[in-house]
């Protein structure tokens, strides 16, 4: 894989941080934007602005073509049997939101809801809202201190009383790669639903819903390439549509009478409102540019540069690293003895180099490790190994400055 | 000395730096230096929580003027403590109640005092801002 050819197509990559070339390792938040999405907005809103599926003019016209170009481009990578089974949403987090607003919908008092020890907030908080509204009971997967999760566990909290299981493909703070496949398998074994949360999935992974026969997966556009606030949430035809609507409002409706009203069909029945148009779009570019890679190429890239930065960071004394999963994704979780990651961060950013820290929005995980946050780093496929080695060396610079 | 005189003491202190990890080499020296708030004082009701750091604060008056003690887990944090502290201590409640702290603007350490920051910070220049307005009283 010729790297600089993908840098070049990056053009932040080429800026400055505080005078210092940018060291951008903070992927797992949102990834950096490739030309040909940056040009895709922007001639959008030059040439083709109008809004879509309610006018017969021409822009109208060939702006809801694209838009549902751009949903078939997603349908087809992520390998959905139809193309209204993918759903335009805000991002992972409104994706989930909807499943726990509308399919909860269909929940009852005592039925029960599985998530895991390692949630991002987003696959935690809106259960607990669905639990509270509907009185069911959620139930968790344990995690182990290397970072996998306790699949034996798992395997005996199912029950005909469980309704659903979401879970994370990849975990954002450890990089843990969950086995999606058996966890999915064994939760239709009882009759339940999966989703899967794919945030941290499609960029590193190829991921085809099919095959893994998940009921939801949900993802966000932003950490794939693409543009902010456009997401996708999958799913299948069949529960989508005994689902009732999440928002009401245009697009979403067939016949509108005062008394009450008829709902559309998919996807538009759970997209009410004008959309984001450009994103949807952009969302659609971000995809075509994940077409022209090989995708194993990339998953072979990215964990070079997980092994490479692991083995210089464990040179470092006093480092403890936090998910040593089996399998894992380019994400490396650290602390450094009598370092706090807030200090450590400042300091890296003040020599160009942009990295997490704190809880990530896991605050489960932490807990479990007892610490209050990590210093996160996580790796795109336009990341090198010379920049590894600026940061190890700013590293070496830092950790004596800090220390008593 | 006057606040104002304060403030302007520490911007010229911080002139002569030219480079960023020259500047926090001096932050985190001052952090180190920062005089400890007795451990009795560091108690929950005390504790600031950010999301990235912590702070401890205790606030007192004395003969008519404000003391302040404070603490972080993190020494940048404490560093920029002390910067504050040194500005507020031993001045009159009123003085430190309308006190802008203008100077972190001036030695470019403005990001810490950023609400999204979450270090805690914001909410002790409030902290100390209330107690000064409640010995104002
Ligand atoms: C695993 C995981 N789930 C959900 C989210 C939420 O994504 P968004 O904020 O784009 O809705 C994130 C993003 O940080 C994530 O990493």
């Amino acid at each position: 894989m010729d790297i600089q050819a993908i840098r070049s197509q990056f053009p932040i990559l080429e800026e400055k941080v505080h005078g210092k070339p940018l060291v951008y390792f903070d992927n797992g938040a949102t990834t950096q934007k490739p030309l040909s999405v940056i040009h895709r907005l922007s001639d959008y809103y030059t040439k083709e602005n109008a809004n879509i599926h309610r006018g017969v003019h021409t822009l109208s016209q060939e702006a809801t073509t694209a838009y549902e170009n751009a949903r078939n481009t997603i349908q087809k990578y992520i390998g959905a049997k139809e193309n209204h089974e993918v759903l335009f949403t805000k991002g992972t987090t409104d994706s989930i939101n909807l499943v726990a607003y509308s399919f909860g919908e269909l929940l009852q008092a005592g039925d029960e809801i599985i998530i895991s020890a390692m949630e991002h907030h987003s696959n935690i908080v809106p259960w607990q809202l669905l639990c509270e509204r509907k009185g069911c009971k959620l139930r968790f997967i344990p995690m182990d201190d290397k970072g996998d999760l306790m699949l034996d566990t798992y395997v005996e909290l199912l029950s005909e009383k469980t309704k659903l299981v979401a879970v994370t493909h990849i975990s954002n703070s450890l990089g843990t790669v969950n086995d999606v496949k058996f966890i999915i398998d064994k939760a239709h074994g009882v009759g339940a639903k999966v989703l899967i949360d794919g945030a941290q999935s499609i960029q590193h992974i190829k991921v085809n819903v099919q095959e893994l026969d998940c009921d939801f997966y949900a993802f966000s556009g932003h950490k794939l390439f693409g543009p902010t606030g456009i997401g996708v949430l999958y799913g299948k035809e069949e529960i989508l549509n005994q689902m009732p609507p999440y928002q009401g409002g245009g697009d979403m409706i067939k016949e509108v009478k005062l008394e009450q009203s008829t709902y559309n069909t998919l996807p538009h029945k759970f997209e009410a409102g004008t959309p984001n148009i450009a994103g949807g779009i952009g969302l659609g570019t971000a995809f075509e540019f994940l077409n022209s890679l090989d995708m194993d190429k990339v998953h072979k890239h990215e964990q070079e540069l997980l092994e490479y930065a692991t083995t210089a960071l464990k040179k470092i004394e006093g480092i403890q690293f936090y998910g040593q999963a089996k399998e894992k994704t380019s994400v490396i979780s650290f602390l450094i003895e009598g370092l706090h990651p807030y200090d450590v961060g400042t300091l890296l950013d003040k020599m160009g180099i942009a990295v997490r820290t704190g809880h990530h929005c896991t605050q489960p995980i932490m807990d479990q490790f007892c610490i209050p946050g990590t210093i996160r780093v996580s790796f795109a496929l336009y990341n090198t190994k010379e920049e590894i080695d600026l940061f190890i060396s700013a590293l070496e610079r830092i950790i004596p400055m800090l220390k008593n | 000395m006057s606040i104002q005189e304060k403030e302007q003491e520490i911007i010229d202190e911080f002139a002569i730096y030219e480079d960023w990890m020259d500047k926090y080499e001096y932050i985190i020296e001052l952090g180190k230096d920062l005089p400890l708030i007795e451990e009795k004082y560091k108690t929950e009701d005390r504790l600031i929580k950010g999301c990235q750091s912590q702070v401890w604060l205790h606030a007192e008056t004395k003969d008519g003027k404000m003391k302040f003690t404070a603490d972080s887990d993190a020494i940048i944090t404490k560093g920029i403590i002390a910067l504050l502290i040194r500005v507020v201590d031993n001045e009159s409640p009123s003085d430190v109640a309308t006190s802008q702290f203008s100077f972190i603007k001036e030695i470019g350490l403005q990001e810490h005092l950023s609400p999204t920051r979450s270090n805690g910070l914001v909410s002790m220049v409030k902290e100390m801002k209330l107690n000064a307005l409640k010995a104002v009283k």
